[in-house]
């Protein structure tokens, strides 16, 4: 029955060609400028680690105290900084009440490639520990993270991206191998495999869907060398100069995820470091009721607002945009159904009843929604390329359709149609057949 | 025209109708909102920098090596720099206009009254800055060198002079009074008085602050900047943009190879840089604007055709009753036009709530009334359009329809 259903469907189509191209070409648009700003939003908005999202904390200290509130450029719902300050870093370390924890902060470093005729090169540089890559789940192509021990030693080691890799080494197995950096030589202990979360939740501000970081070193060797942030750096009051004055001050430059198991141990650590904060207090270093925060990566992409207003517009707009398209698409199948009406009127009277005529004129809503889909899928990939083209270099790859964005607009596009339909089909099974009979 | 047929026929056909009025609605609503954007995003990318910016361009720089003697490395390099035929001047900056630069702080003349506190961006920068940059004075006077001091990541205490924009001046003194005046900065706690206030200069993070003003509360600290990461702002003659562009990352390499060169980029280039996601919006918008109209207008075009058809009895009889065929023309204009009426006055209710709701979630400025007021010409115009093919259509029945069939 299916199967004549569709061949009639297409027959019918193809009878009234006009009214046939203007409904799918109204739902094709309608599903193709939707689905290209909503996988964009989608991966705007997406979770970066889904698999470890609701394990993974950072936390707030509220060290800027009731005066901080102008200070916080970004205005958030609770003016917390958003960056921890180098010494709340170092002791949330040490206390070592998480599973993992690691520090972290955003620099650069000047590499002397070692090939002589190549010239010094700037790269961006995550200072952090050797727990990083274990936490955040980070494939190695070759070798693997440095040890605890370099950790505690600060030692001269470091992890490469496999795009410097490859520009440095020509992509061979550099592990073992020294490289210069600020004119020191480092130790390769390991290449990661292509790895750049975006957004990159974990410092959202050294450029939020920047360009990847192409060397990983440890932050106590960073603190050592003095590096200086690259990253977002906060400060209340003047931290004044020299080279270890952010080591002391009150300014915030660093990151701090912990990574929790369970809810036992999430309220643990809250209770932990609303402690600390308390005790900080005691000690005279905070004059105010100083708060805290731990909040997981999809509460912290949340509280940081990622996603950009314009693409929330853009979204909007899109799906007013598809409402005009399927209203659209009602009318011109409320004309075509019940231009039909004769024959739904013949069929009915030689023994379809209702609910096989509603059936039929479904199924024909169905085969225009699926025509429609693929037009919009096809709008969609041109929509995206576009977008891939005027959007800064980094959203690029924000903007490749993935099986998922496929699926969505096929399925939006029939479902939509269906709805649509609903009306158009209802009515035309209502018809009355003796009515149109005797005018024939 | 007589109205009382055109609705009792409307009423037969309430659904079609109100799918018409709902598309023109939903239709109007964005089109205002996205043309209101599409607006303002252009009228952001076309403010000006207040810097010559034909004519300058920006070398970064990373100096390696010893960090010992960096103050007197810069002042090397920007003599040899200024020694490359064509190139008229230049100075070195922390930061550049157009590009995304970080040192924001509060500034006041009244430190002890913390709400006269206002935002500003902070370029350093030596006598040189103002030719360099090509900026036009409008009070008070350039820096003397006797002002100039060095600075290396944040000055504190106290500084020779500074020099503010109009729009700066105005913020600190309603009158716009601030020469000789001492400006705070915080909170660095930074002294410094104000020698002469610049036209316009915009903070390098234009798109942070969106279309505020804040955008134009720059100041200019007479300093000589002395950091490894060091920009070189270079002004070419007038022709010679291209060709020093070229040169200049050269000169540099002779003096030393104890550098890395992250960018040279003309003022031209930032400045597409920089606007290219406003630009891609709008263009998106109106791509968007565009489709939609087109989609209504067909809609139209389409369930009116149907009706044609489906009334050409009922049109055969009207003509061999004696109507013209204008007069079958006028009876479905007038039918879209009451369509269309209701459409665009929910359309207008729909636009205004539509920016209200994202002036108060994205913080976007209100809608101009103008905007509803042209979207409802413009959309009774694009039906009275579209209805006209399916019209003409109908006109053209031939009245013997009328004594055929049954």
């Amino acid at each position: 029955m299916l199967g004549y259903y569709i061949n009639l469907a297409l027959r019918s189509l193809r009878q009234n060609g006009v009214l046939t191209v203007l409904m799918v070409t109204a739902i094709g648009v309608g599903i193709g400028a939707s689905m290209t700003t909503l996988s964009i939003f989608r991966a705007m908005s997406s979770n970066p680690i889904r698999d470890k999202s609701s394990r993974l904390f950072t936390p707030q200290i509220d060290n800027y105290g009731p005066g901080g509130e102008g200070a916080v450029t970004e205005p958030t719902s609770d003016h917390l900084p958003m960056e921890l300050t180098y010494t709340d870093s170092v002791a949330l370390m040490r206390a070592h009440r998480a599973r993992h924890q690691v520090a972290m902060y955003a620099t650069v470093v000047a590499v002397t490639p070692p090939d002589p005729r190549q010239l010094p090169i700037q790269v961006p540089t995550r200072a952090t520990y050797a727990d990083f890559f274990t936490m955040f789940d980070v494939p190695f192509e070759y070798g693997a993270p440095w040890s605890a021990l370099d950790d505690d030693g600060a030692a001269p080691v470091i992890v490469l991206a496999r795009d410097l890799n490859d520009r440095l080494f020509g992509g061979a197995n550099s592990v073992g191998r020294t490289l210069r950096l600020n004119d020191q030589e480092y130790r390769i202990t390991g290449v990661i495999e292509d790895w750049n979360p975006m957004p990159r939740f974990y410092d959202l501000y050294s450029g939020k869907f920047g360009g990847p970081e192409e060397i990983f070193m440890p932050f106590t060797r960073a603190v050592a060398q003095r590096l200086p942030s690259a990253g977002m750096t906060q400060c209340l009051k003047n931290p004044g100069t020299g080279p270890d004055v952010l080591l002391h001050s009150e300014c915030v430059w660093t990151q701090l995820w912990v990574e929790l198991p369970n809810d036992a141990a999430v309220r643990a650590y809250r209770s932990y470091l609303a402690g600390y904060v308390a005790e900080q207090r005691r000690v005279g270093r905070f004059g105010w009721p100083a708060r805290s925060a731990l909040r997981d990566v999809s509460q912290w992409l949340g509280y940081n607002r990622i996603v950009s207003s314009e693409v929330s517009v853009l979204l909007l707009v899109s799906l007013a945009f598809l409402l005009v398209c399927l209203l659209n698409a009602v009318g011109l199948m409320l004309a075509k159904f019940m231009a039909r009406a004769p024959h739904v009127c013949t069929r009915r009277a030689l023994g379809a009843d209702r609910r096989a005529v509603f059936g039929q004129c479904l199924v024909e809503a169905g085969v225009v929604g699926i025509l429609g889909g693929l037009v919009g899928v096809g709008l969609m990939m041109l929509g995206l390329h576009v977008a891939a083209g005027l959007f800064s270099g980094a959203a690029v790859a924000l903007t490749r359709p993935d099986g998922g964005d496929v699926a969505i607009a096929l399925a939006l596009s029939v479902g939509a149609t269906l709805l649509a339909a609903m009306y158009p089909t209802w009515r035309a099974s209502h018809v009355q057949p003796a009515w149109h009979l005797k005018v024939q | 025209m007589e109205l009382r047929p055109v609705i009792a026929a409307m009423r037969r056909n309430r659904v079609g109708a109100l799918l018409i009025a709902m598309q023109i609605a939903v239709t109007l609503a964005v089109l205002c909102n996205a043309v209101y954007i599409v607006q303002q995003r252009l009228s952001w990318t076309a403010r000006p920098s207040g810097v010559d910016e034909a004519d300058v361009f920006v070398i970064s720089n990373q100096l390696i090596g010893s960090q010992r003697d960096l103050g007197s490395r810069i002042q090397t390099d920007l003599a040899a720099l200024r020694a490359v035929p064509g190139i008229r001047d230049s100075y070195a900056s922390n930061q550049q206009p157009l590009d995304n630069g970080e040192d924001e702080f509060g500034i006041t003349l009244d430190p002890d009254h913390p709400a006269a506190t206002r935002f500003t961006t902070v370029y350093y920068g030596d006598q040189r800055a103002l030719a360099t940059l090509g900026l036009t004075l409008s009070a008070g006077r350039n820096f003397n060198a006797s002002e100039i001091g060095d600075c290396g990541d944040l000055p504190s205490g106290s500084l020779g002079g500074a020099l503010v924009t109009r729009e700066l001046a105005k913020q600190l003194d309603a009158s716009g009074n601030v020469l000789g005046r001492v400006a705070t900065l915080v909170p660095i706690s930074l002294h410094v008085p104000i020698v002469g206030v610049i036209d316009r200069l915009e903070a390098p993070n234009v798109d942070l602050f969106g279309g505020s003003s804040i955008v134009e509360q720059s100041i200019i600290l007479s300093c000589r900047f002395v950091n490894s990461r060091v920009d070189y702002i270079v002004h070419a003659m007038p022709g010679r943009l291209a060709e020093t562009m070229r040169v200049a990352p050269l000169a540099l390499a002779a003096v030393s190879r104890d550098r890395v060169i992250l960018s040279v980029r003309s003022l031209h280039e930032s400045r597409r840089e920089i606007y290219r996601s406003d630009r891609t919006i709008a263009l998106m918008l109106t791509l968007v604007c565009i489709i939609i109209v087109a989609v209504a207008v067909f809609g139209i075009v389409g369930l009116t055709s149907y009706w044609v058809s489906q009334r050409r009895r009922q049109i055969g009889i009207r003509r061999a009753l004696g109507a013209t065929r204008p007069a079958i023309v006028r009876y479905f204009q007038t039918e879209n036009f009451l369509i269309a009426a209701v459409g665009v006055v929910i359309g207008a209710v729909l636009a205004v709530g539509g920016n209200l709701w994202m002036v108060e979630r994205f913080a976007m400025t209100r809608l101009p009334f103008a905007y509803p007021l042209l979207g409802i010409v413009a959309m009774l115009s694009f039906g009275q359009l579209a209805v006209l093919w399916p019209a003409l259509r109908a006109a053209s029945v031939p009245p013997a329809v009328a004594a055929r069939g049954v």
